[in-house]
């Protein structure tokens, strides 16, 4: 059986990022063929992997796609990101900072709750607290440490004033942050849950369905849908099967194989949202053998991109330059791109006194791809004269099991701002750090970053971070996949934005023509 | 009383089983890697979060303490509840039980009569043209695995010719409201046990109608048809009794494969899902439930198969 996607996670942010507010809060993403004027009605059914009889609707315990989709549907969070990762005002009308960057006053624009309640500054307060209850475990928790919350307070009932523990110019991106959902204050049971979402709960038995109907009162406009449920189908072919039988409308997450196959085929329209997720391979800088900067450089030469991209991403994607966030705001584009070099690579690891050199790279079911990447890169290792060895791990549990065991792994990451790949995973006191780069000089560079108010001149900084990651850092960044979404041709609206983005999974905006 | 004290020692014995299999399925999640908190913090494991996540789960105890507070809840009638979604464990057997006992249901139901007349049908004429296709299809059939042979189904009947649904999404717990949601699944979970039945009936015809009292009884004039079904088919059918009760455990391993590949939210739905996320007291349940059954059905069969054929002891 194949469950690859089931428990696919999203890499989501939880850390904070950069991007100035540009006033209001409509975004010009793409849509697929929106042929027509919309049309209003009808039930849209959707299908997602899910999480059985285990899920939940509570927005702050989010972490499948699902459970990301569903809490956009019912709640809102105060910011969201656009389609480059840059962040748009939602129920934030709008933030303005102090001089020192410590000091942050939100407004809320007016809305309400599914109940009738206005969302208010308290509610604000509220759901920030609960996410970042230290007896607590969200997974948002840790991103939220820099808000002195005891020293925040509602100034009047639609103005909330944060306090920093230190400047913090990219302080909007906490804002949108991965499952940072805005709750009514005091919410604490969500088996009804009242959001101020553009959908109201109608019923939901977990790992089965979730219904939903149209909130004609959301201030970004009511949805066109009258309907929308969520359905659960963890197989991929299952997924496709309800597709194409016309059980669902919509079929999140579907590999490069069946867009191929279906390509052609009159019944699926397959939408690709490109620079969804980040493919890699990780390397562990604080151990050999890959301490040795050679055997660093001969493995991002030994990589051949172009041909992990075509046969693993069966072409559905970009190649990467050792570098996290391509398209996104602040990305280094100017980095010339990495070339395959396998002759160079061979004089490294000769030189390195490698050769014969037994590399044991781990992979497992935990994210599609992973296991085919690593067959065709110990492939690659292998014709270098490396004596690779794949060792399959358990899908489950495999992001504990490589964060500070082994050498190399494959690794992915859903979109997430540029500078909070850096906060979550290149500082030192990064807690999910699973390349061990650990440079004081790094560190400064980050901390001036984001105390420089400028978002030209932070720009400058994140540019320089990132050639030393791309000179010396541990991610082998291969490519950047496509996110597969397929649809009946008569749905229509569906936007290209990365899997993580407001436009992703999102249903208010689409129609059945 | 013969038969009494059979059944006495025989519950017992199913008892000391199902609480041996639930000790062993603990120690078998004990030994997967990870926990529930460490798959709950999936790509966010930041080792302080699995520690609260941990504590929160009350995952501190050791396993003896879990599994013993476990085993005393369950002799209280205490199922316990989700670690994860915290809901009754009750609830998740409620809401999945049904899907999977209609869909076993049925395919018993259809199993018997079927499975009887193909081998009955076979070993008439043994050698000729029915026997050989009947017995090379059922030879082939048997060696398709389920899976494959799922997902053929659903892309000739449902996906090319559209005859029925591909998957019973959103079809909620009562697929009887929907039946031809579950024609495919039923017919997947049919394929193989209908071939091992026939085959037993088959051989055990064979061997009936051959030996002295067929012959006897058909020397006294008795028409062949009463030979073949009041004589011969009692002795043939004990084999096939014991291996149908087989056959309920094997269904419950089935309808795992059935219900992902077409999408039942069934029992093996909920199992997949608990032991993905470590759910131990719903795993534990699941493990409970599937071990009573099986012991009762065996039970019954052993029993069944004494009536039918006393000399033979029915401890197979």
């Amino acid at each position: 059986m194949r469950s690859v996607h089931r428990r696919a996670f999203l890499g989501a942010a939880t850390g904070v990022s950069a991007a100035l507010l540009t006033g209001c809060g409509t975004t010009a993403t793409s849509r697929t063929a929106a042929s027509g004027t919309p049309r209003r009605g009808g039930r849209l059914r959707v299908a997602f992997a899910g999480g059985g009889g285990q899920e939940t609707l509570d927005p702050h315990l989010s972490n499948l796609f699902v459970e990301a989709s569903r809490s956009k549907a019912l709640f809102d969070k105060l910011a969201d990101y656009g389609p480059d990762l840059s962040v748009r005002p939602r129920l934030a009308e709008r933030w303005e900072p102090d001089p020192a960057l410590t000091t942050w006053r939100v407004t809320l624009r007016q809305a309400a709750f599914h109940d009738g309640r206005p969302v208010r500054a308290a509610d604000v307060l509220y759901s920030f607290a609960r996410i970042a209850d230290p007896r607590r475990a969200f997974r948002a928790r840790a991103g939220l440490a820099v808000i002195d919350l005891p020293g925040s307070r509602a100034v009047d009932d639609r103005t909330v004033e944060f306090r920093l523990r230190h400047p913090y110019a990219e302080f909007p991106n906490l804002l949108a942050a991965f499952g940072v959902f805005v709750v009514p204050d005091g919410a604490e049971d969500f088996t009804r849950p009242v959001g101020s979402g553009p959908f109201i709960f109608t019923s939901f038995q977990p790992g089965r369905s979730l219904l939903l109907r149209r909130n004609p009162d959301h201030w970004d406009g009511a949805p066109y849908v009258d309907e929308l449920q969520y359905l659960t189908a963890n197989e991929e072919s299952a997924r496709i099967g309800a597709l194409l039988g016309g059980q669902v409308d919509y079929a999140h997450d579907v590999t490069p194989t069946t867009a191929r196959a279906y390509q052609d085929d009159a019944r699926v329209r397959i939408t690709r949202l490109p620079g969804s997720g980040m493919q890699a391979f990780a390397m562990k800088l604080d151990r050999p053998p890959f301490d040795d900067p050679r055997l660093r450089e001969a493995m991002v030469l030994l990589a051949d991109r172009r041909g992990l991209v075509d046969s693993v991403l069966a072409g559905h994607g970009q190649v990467g330059n050792d570098l996290f966030g391509k398209g996104y705001q602040h990305y280094a584009a100017g980095i010339p791109q990495r070339a395959h070099d396998p002759e160079r690579a061979r004089w490294l690891v000769r030189k390195a006194g490698a050769e014969g050199l037994k590399v044991r790279l781990d992979t497992s079911a935990a994210a599609g791809g992973f296991v085919e990447s690593a067959t065709v890169f110990a492939g690659q290792l292998r014709r270098a004269g490396l004596a690779a060895e794949i060792v399959m791990g358990d899908k489950d549990t495999y992001w504990t099991d490589v964060l500070d065991k082994g050498t190399l792994c494959c690794f992915r990451s859903g979109a997430m701002p540029i500078e909070s790949h850096f906060a979550q995973r290149l500082l030192t006191t990064s807690t999910t750090n699973i390349t061990k780069w650990r440079r004081p000089e790094f560190d400064a560079l980050y901390a001036k970053a984001v105390s420089l108010a400028d978002p030209g001149a932070r720009g400058r900084v994140y540019a320089e971070m990132q050639r030393m990651q791309h000179a010396e850092g541990g991610y082998l960044v291969w490519g950047f996949a496509d996110w597969l979404i397929a649809a009946r041709p008569g749905l229509q609206g569906i936007a290209v934005s990365p899997a993580n983005t407001l436009d992703w999974a999102r249903f208010d905006k689409v129609w059945l023509a | 009383m013969i038969m009494h004290g059979y059944v006495v020692r025989r519950l017992s014995l199913g008892l000391a089983q199902i609480v041996l299999v639930t000790a062993l399925v603990f120690a078998l999640t004990e030994a997967l890697p990870g926990d529930a908190a460490v798959v709950l913090a999936g790509d966010a494991p930041d080792p302080g979060r699995v520690a609260r996540l941990r504590h929160e789960l009350g995952l501190t105890g050791s396993a003896a303490e879990r599994y013993t507070g476990w085993l005393l809840g369950v002799l209280r009638g205490d199922l316990g509840t989700s670690m994860i979604a915290g809901r009754p464990v009750a609830a998740f057997i409620a809401e999945s039980g049904p899907p999977t006992a209609q869909l076993a249901a049925i395919t018993l139901l259809l199993l018997v009569p079927l499975a009887v007349a193909g081998g009955v049908a076979a070993a008439v004429r043994p050698g000729r043209a029915l026997d050989r296709v009947i017995s090379g299809t059922s030879v082939a059939l048997y060696a398709v695995p389920e899976f494959a042979l799922a997902i053929v189904l659903g892309a000739v009947f449902a996906l090319r010719l559209g005859w029925l649904p591909p998957t019973a999404i959103g079809a909620g717990g009562d697929l009887l409201a929907d039946p031809a949601v579950l024609v495919l699944p039923v017919l997947v979970l049919l394929a193989r046990p209908i071939c091992s039945i026939s085959r037993l009936v088959r051989g055990g015809m064979i061997d009936a109608l051959g030996s002295g009292y067929a012959a006897h009884a058909r020397r006294l004039g008795l028409a062949p048809r009463r030979v073949r079904w009041a004589h011969a088919l009692p002795n043939a059918v004990t084999p096939a009794v014991q291996q149908l009760a087989r056959t309920t455990d094997w269904l419950l391993g089935g309808v795992i494969t059935v219900e992902a590949v077409f999408v039942v939210p069934g029992l093996g739905s909920a199992l997949t899902g608990a032991v993905a996320a470590r759910d131990v007291p719903v795993i534990l349940a699941l493990a409970l439930l599937f071990a009573a059954t099986t012991v009762t059905v065996n039970l019954l069969a052993d029993i069944a198969a004494y009536r039918l054929a006393p000399r033979s002891d029915g401890a197979g």
